[in-house]
């Protein structure tokens, strides 16, 4: 009966469902670190928080379009012609590395924008939509380079490679945007508004309130959080090729969704992307630190990520079953009889 | 003291059939205004236009005496217009706080202004003597208490009349008190109440005032005192006919197709005994949120069932919906464009989706395209759809009585022993359904077993050889076609001793 309040101070299984995610990621630290203590050290963890940044970053941006219940298959090409833009106007225009970020940022934006377009405007549904900018996008950056490799300038890569107090520039974005994030989906209007917007459309839009913009917002948020995930990465590497980011949408959604955010809307924080991202990495890195056979870490990964997913699957069974019509009072309490007209007084509620 | 709403002649017809008729309504400021009505009686309708969702056809309204034209819902909340429906419009993933200040957020730099908001909060709960923290999250709320967070959110926009509409279905005894406590001390404070419900005990508790309505006519109004339980009632019934009905052309058998036995869901139904004969037409009345429905849909095995035992032919069933069409059930669903059609398709694919499989033939299971044809074909004779070529024609080219002949159609190529037909001329013409009556009584005299659902009495005492009758999920009365009397079937679906 998910209809009422758990009984005792303390619902024990309500808090695991709830902070499954984190529970599961410190059970992989700790079963890999029984298989090799030398994955605990601190600089281990460190890389693997650098490392899981990349697709962390754009996982963010997912979390916002999941909590509406829509999904952006395009941000792996967004994280390709986005970073593409910026190389080009550095090349051509020489503008500094900071305003390649700027160019790279808007690019982003203009992307997931072209996204809201047709999905908020056209109302074409948002998987038919990002499938097929996910071709466009990157259709669009092989005819711009004639699928040729781009190489940028060196100052790029100082500072992708660059530290603050001995903090990585990608995890220092990684945290800016967590927090931007953060106080987005936690302490403003709109982010809240997302949350309802997921939880049910049409009440809504009942509601009042502007559904169109949030739904534009969290398309073109990915958009931003795609391109520069990708710009991050690419400043690390110097150089852009042509298949870069391809088939990463699928890591990134896995990781959105690992981290507790849930495909059917309304469910998520943008600690989930964080979570998540860190969990695919501590996965991969583990693996290769225990030695597991390289041929088997796909599989493994692939496992990790149905769990996730049939975890999310079976809390939104339990949610439908809330949601449930109810046209009779659930027992045990006594049902209203044939009430006499002065039924108000209640003979029956308390014995 | 002057009318805080005013109706002055308001109409409203849709597509030229009226549902609300020259509507002249004052409701003063400070009471309770108990509105009560059958089915269609037009009750919907009247809120609808109260708050701004369709706009009138002819007539106006007055609002603290000013002219009121509400133009969409956010207007007639804007005037001080709250609804408290049955179904709530909460965010179950939210908190009460949250809930309550969806579309005005307290905020300062930009920020949300939690504090504030939690504070604001507090004082609305406890108003309500609502034992929550503004942090609570709605979805672990029971449905009493998510119905207090509504009323919360009336309050909070300081609304001046709420309408209620059906508050209590969901609700326990001690949940059903509270809510009564919280009207009554609404009331107390000035704010003006329009309560509708099927429970007339209750509407009769709460109000001041009464209004009845039927067939879209203000048919009764006045102080509370005048209307006693029967005499709400003797108001409701006596609708004119309009429809004439073919008469009955076969008598039921004698022998059982169909038996419940105690189905029981917990907040849904209960404990439901019913026995169906083979050529027996047995019509299911209810009001709105009886069950009627959910039991058809348990029936077929749809939804499910926690307790009892259906026998369909003296076998028990307890298999999933495919398994009881094996077994000969057939279900034409309430909603025939989102279940039961597949609006695009011609017209013969749709008649042979059910019983497609029939159709394959040795030994790839290919399809035997000429005996489809000629089932199909004879189908269509006996349900006498009118269409030109119906391996090409769309099912949505149809008019609806015609599309709720294919829907029918497909099953008979099954040859079912029994039929539940759920709501199955609504949205059809005065004469598609007079067809649609004669389809009926010709599936019985061929042997089927039909359990017809209605929410049109006059439709059910028209066709059926036995009207059950459900309330609150529980069967409250069964009548034979002799024995067939406005009053006491619309007593029974209101859980009233006969008038």
């Amino acid at each position: 009966m998910s209809m009422q309040r758990p009984s005792g101070p303390f619902d024990s299984a309500g808090m695991a469902a709830r902070h499954s995610s984190i529970i599961i990621l410190f059970a992989i630290i700790i079963g890999f670190g029984i298989a090799e203590p030398a994955f605990l050290s601190l600089d281990t963890m460190g890389n693997t928080v650098k490392q899981a940044s990349f697709i962390g970053i754009a996982a963010i941006g997912m979390v916002f379009v999941l909590l509406t219940a829509g999904i952006d298959l395009s941000v792996g090409s967004i994280m390709y012609l986005g970073p593409l833009m910026a190389g080009i106007a550095m090349r051509d225009m020489e503008v500094s590395v900071t305003g390649a970020l700027m160019v790279s940022i808007l690019a982003g934006a203009l992307m997931g924008a072209i996204n809201a377009f047709f999905i908020v405007v056209l109302r074409i549904i948002p998987f038919i939509t990002t499938l097929a900018t996910l071709f466009l996008f990157r259709g669009f950056g092989s005819y711009v380079t004639s699928s040729r490799q781009l190489d940028f300038p060196a100052e790029v890569r100082a500072f992708g490679l660059s530290n603050v107090l001995g903090i990585p520039m990608p995890v220092i974005v990684f945290a800016i945007v967590v927090l931007a994030a953060y106080i987005i989906l936690a302490h403003t209007p709109m982010g809240r508004q997302i949350y309802a917007f997921g939880n049910d459309a049409e009440g809504a839009r009942k509601a009042g309130l502007p559904t169109r913009r949030l739904q534009a917002f969290v398309y073109i948020a990915s958009g931003i959080c795609a391109s520069l995930a990708g710009f991050v990465l690419i400043s690390q590497i110097g150089r852009l090729d042509t298949g870069f980011g391809e088939g990463r949408e699928f890591s990134v959604i896995a990781a959105a969704v690992l981290g507790g955010a849930s495909l059917f809307g309304g469910v998520g924080t943008a600690f989930s992307a964080l979570i998540g991202a860190i969990t695919i990495q501590v996965v991969q890195a583990g693996l290769v630190y225990t030695g597991i056979n390289l041929y088997l870490q796909p599989l493994l990964l692939g496992l990790v990520i149905f769990i996730a997913v049939l975890l999310d699957g079976l809390r939104q069974a339990r949610l439908e079953d809330s949601k449930r019509r109810i046209i009779r009072p659930l027992l045990p309490e006594p049902a209203r009889g044939d009430p006499p007209p002065a039924s108000t007084t209640n003979k029956e509620s308390h014995p | 003291m002057s009318a805080l709403l005013g109706l002055h002649g308001l109409s409203k017809a849709w597509f030229g059939v009226p549902a609300v008729s020259d509507m002249h309504l004052e409701v003063p400021a400070g009471i309770c205004l108990g509105v009560i009505g059958e089915n269609g009686a037009g009750k919907s309708t009247l809120m609808n236009m109260i708050g701004g969702v369709v706009p009138p056809t002819s007539g106006s309204m007055t609002w603290r005496g000013d002219p009121y034209a509400p133009k969409n819902p956010a207007d007639a909340k804007a005037h001080g217009i709250a609804f408290i429906h049955q179904e709530l419009n909460l965010f179950t993933n939210l908190s009460v706080a949250e809930n309550i200040f969806i579309d005005d957020f307290p905020y300062r730099f930009g920020l949300i202004d939690k504090r504030k908001m939690a504070a604001r909060s507090r004082v609305l709960l406890e108003r309500l003597n609502l034992q929550a923290e503004p942090e609570t999250s709605v979805g672990s709320l029971a449905p009493g208490e998510r119905q207090l967070v509504e009323i919360a959110k009336a309050l909070h926009r300081e609304a001046s009349l709420i309408i209620f509409d059906e508050p209590t279905t969901s609700l326990t005894a001690r949940e059903t008190d509270k809510l009564f406590e919280t009207i009554k001390a609404l009331k107390t404070d000035g704010t003006t109440i329009m309560y509708i419900s099927h429970i007339l005990a209750d509407v009769q508790a709460l109000s001041d005032e009464i209004a009845v309505l039927r067939d879209g006519h203000l048919v009764a109004n006045g102080p509370v005192d005048q209307f006693d339980v029967p005499a709400m009632i003797n108001a409701m019934i006596g609708r004119e006919l309009s429809a004439i009905y073919p008469p009955r052309t076969s008598a039921p058998s004698d022998d059982v197709i169909l038996e419940a036995d105690g189905l029981s869901q917990d907040g849904v139904v209960e404990d439901i005994c019913f026995k169906l004969h083979k050529g027996e037409i047995l019509g299911l009345f209810g009001l709105m949120g009886s069950g009627r429905s959910e039991l058809a849909r348990m029936i077929f095995g749809v939804d499910p069932t926690q307790r009892g035992t259906l026998f369909f032919n003296d076998t028990p069933v307890d298999g999933d919906a495919r398994e009881r069409i094996g077994k000969g059930m057939a279900f034409v669903t309430e909603n025939r464009r989102e279940e039961g059609l597949m609006m695009d398709a011609a017209i013969a694919d749709n008649l042979s989706l059910v019983t497609i499989d029939q159709f394959g033939r040795a030994p790839l299971a290919m399809l035997d395209q000429d005996k489809l044809k000629e089932r199909t074909q004879a189908v269509r004779e006996r349900v006498t759809i009118k269409a030109g070529d119906i391996t090409t024609q769309p099912a949505r080219a149809l008019s609806g009585g015609n599309q709720q002949k294919v829907v029918i159609g497909k099953w008979l190529l099954g040859d079912p022993q029994l039929f539940i037909l759920d709501e199955p001329t609504r949205g059809v013409d005065v004469g598609a359904k007079h067809e649609i009556y004669t389809i009926i009584d010709s599936l019985a005299a061929s042997g089927s077993g039909v359990l017809l659902i209605s929410s049109e009495l006059e439709e059910l005492m028209g066709t059926c050889d036995r009207i059950m009758v459900m309330a609150q999920g529980e069967v409250t009365g069964e009548f034979k076609r002799e024995d067939f009397s406005e009053a006491a079937i619309i007593a029974a679906a209101f859980k009233e001793v006969a008038a």
